[in-house]
């Protein structure tokens, strides 16, 4: 009889833990979702909020992307940490998920630059900015409150399905974004369907509240508060005592600096790669990049689960390492994979089309030539090139091109594979990382010390990834045009390459402090 | 190994140093000299956020190893 309740104990115990996991990712996904869905459509956003001939709204455009995408982070993490600490970790989390919902649906209904003016785009920032910040205070929460839930030696693969969230809520982005694309035309779309993929957010967000709402507070942390054993200032205990304060340094150079640019790189700069350096045609792009992150989700509960038996430190720095390795070769076989001058031309099939538009009122016309070159493989190369005659004149001004790339099936493939292995690094480093996070810190001061070294390695040093790989991919060529030019030898044999020398440094940096500083048990403060 | 990680402790003292001198003088002060508005943004991070925490973080972590502060975790 005892045997019986016992096991119904343990069931109804392993069912409530998985509606823990269940709220807890399923909040958490709808942040990732709300954060990207701005950068996803960050071109539209642009022309309705931020016009690119007006240097005020450019810089508060600049301020959006940058100030949003990663400063502000670590002041939510600061901020709803403190309160996650104080007040507990259920509270704090459904007020991020509110907060963020109710930033992201009032973007989709700002009125444009158009309308209101300067308004628009100051709007626009604040409500980014709170977007920031919330997403800031999300995580740590539904990774603490798992965590708390979970057996110790299952909260690797228990707080792994918060991790997976992340690259979900990309996916989904995606995913309605290019639904709603569909579903209307291209005039609509930009006209108002952009709105759309923000006001979806306000119905997950409801959901997810009630079902966060009814859920109970964590029992570590409802112990220590019944115990008094919670602090009224974790910001001065995180942060202000060595002892803890070593900790959180140790964090952020031995494991989330690396996590961070290794998340980006195989996640983001995998995706401006492909479109910005290799020329691959938008959508398909998508596709590449939606395809492997699909098929590479699952390790993240794989490697969670890993680390619970072998240990987080092994498993983390076995995906720092290979990425660092690896690296370079898989970009440039990306960028072979894609460069026309390895595929073998259908020149029979080699198309040249021309034609021109004319502005009835002005008499100013465009001539568009496009030049298509098809390929053995499948694949098609396309030279748009624009040339604007103003009315009067007999010449046509500098004309103005665009090239890319659309691949065929066979090159599809293998760049979804060559993806593919980015992102099962980027499974294997950020799959353990939360419990391994949660595990550092003891549960007083556990909200804030884990969420600062999370939002900074990701926020900053990730988050800047994508900026200065491409600044450092664009000094290389340029560098390169001018030693041609002045008739000297090139100064990068691989120009396209250089860009990945941000995440090899920093990722390296991470590797030797985690190997040398981190223990190699995992550790289980409460 | 502990004698390994107090030695390291200075090259992380010296590669926060390094880090914000390449902030500092061949990223930040090149931008906010630019007159444009939008190298602002760029100059003030890299002044206020990354040089604070790569330089700040990275000496004050190395001090901390140099010290023996991370020796107990072996």
């Amino acid at each position: 009889m005892q045997e019986s309740s016992s096991t119904a104990g343990v069931a109804a115990h392993k069912k409530n833990l998985w509606k823990v996991i269940g709220a807890s990712s399923l909040g958490t996904l709808i942040e990732w979702y709300d954060f990207y869905i701005f950068g996803s459509l960050a071109i539209v956003i642009s022309t309705k909020f931020f016009p690119p001939d007006n240097p005020t709204a450019a810089f508060l455009s600049t301020l959006a992307t940058f100030a949003a995408g990663f400063v502000v982070r670590p002041f939510g993490a600061l901020f709803f940490g403190r309160l996650g600490d104080i007040i507990g970790r259920k509270y704090t989390f459904l007020v991020t998920l509110l907060v963020m919902g109710l930033a992201t649906c009032a973007i989709g209904l700002v009125p444009g630059y158009e309308t209101i003016g300067f308004a628009a785009p100051i709007i626009v920032l604040l409500l980014r900015l709170l977007q920031g910040l919330a997403l800031g205070g999300e995580y740590g929460g539904a990774a603490t409150y798992v965590a708390e839930h979970s057996e110790p030696d299952k909260r690797g693969y228990r707080t792994s399905w918060i991790q997976t969230t992340a690259t979900f809520g990309l996916f989904i982005s995606l995913a309605v974004i290019m639904l709603t694309k569909g579903s209307m035309s291209a005039e609509a779309f930009d006209d108002w369907g952009w709105r759309l993929p923000f006001l979806v957010s306000s119905v997950m967000v409801v959901i997810s509240y009630f079902i966060r709402r009814n859920m109970d507070e964590s029992p570590l942390f409802k112990k220590a508060k019944s115990e008094g054993k919670t602090t009224a200032n974790p910001l001065r205990e995180s942060f202000g005592k060595k002892y803890n304060f070593k900790f959180v340094l140790l964090a952020l150079f031995g494991a989330t600096m690396g996590q961070g640019v290794i998340w980006y790189t195989g996640q983001f700069y995998a995706l401006s790669f492909l479109q910005s350096v290799c020329k691959v045609d938008f959508d398909q792009t998508n596709y590449i990049i939606g395809a492997a992150l699909l098929a590479g989700t699952g390790f993240f509960v794989f490697f969670g689960w890993l680390s619970d038996k072998v240990g987080r430190k092994p498993v983390m720095l076995a995906g720092m390492l290979l990425a660092i390795l690896t690296y370079r070769p898989i970009f440039d076989r990306i960028y072979q994979l894609t460069d026309t001058a390895n595929k073998q031309e259908l020149v029979e099939k080699h198309a040249i089309r021309q034609h021109v538009d004319s502005h009835g009122e002005t008499g100013d016309s465009l001539r568009i030539t496009t030049v298509e070159r098809f390929f053995t493989d499948g694949s098609v190369h396309r030279l748009v090139q624009e040339e604007v005659k103003v009315a009067g004149q007999a010449e046509y001004l500098t004309p103005t091109s665009a090239a890319h790339i659309h691949v065929g099936p066979g090159t599809f493939a293998s760049l979804v594979f060559m993806v593919f292995i980015l992102v099962l690094y980027v499974t294997m480093v950020y799959g353990p990382i939360a419990a391994f996070l949660v595990e550092m810190f003891p549960v007083r001061i556990r909200y804030t010390s884990m969420s600062l070294p999370y939002h900074i390695g990701n926020g900053i040093f990730g988050g800047l990834l994508p900026a200065v790989a491409t600044y450092l991919v664009t000094t290389a060529q340029f560098a390169n045009e001018n030693a041609l030019a002045s008739g000297n030898t090139l100064l990068y044999e691989k120009p396209h390459l250089a860009g990945l020398w941000y995440p090899i440094i920093i990722g390296g940096v991470s590797f030797v402090i985690g190997l040398l500083y981190l223990r190699n048990k995992n550790q289980n403060v409460h | 190994m502990n004698k390994v990680k107090r030695i390291l402790g200075v090259v992380w003292i010296a590669l926060g140093l390094v880090s914000g001198y390449y902030l500092i003088v061949s990223q930040a002060i090149p931008e906010f000299s630019s007159g444009r508005s939008e190298d602002l943004v760029p100059a003030i991070i890299y002044t206020f956020i990354l040089m604070p925490i790569i330089t700040g973080g990275l000496c004050i972590f190395g001090w901390y190893a140099l010290r023996g502060e991370y020796d107990e975790l072996d």
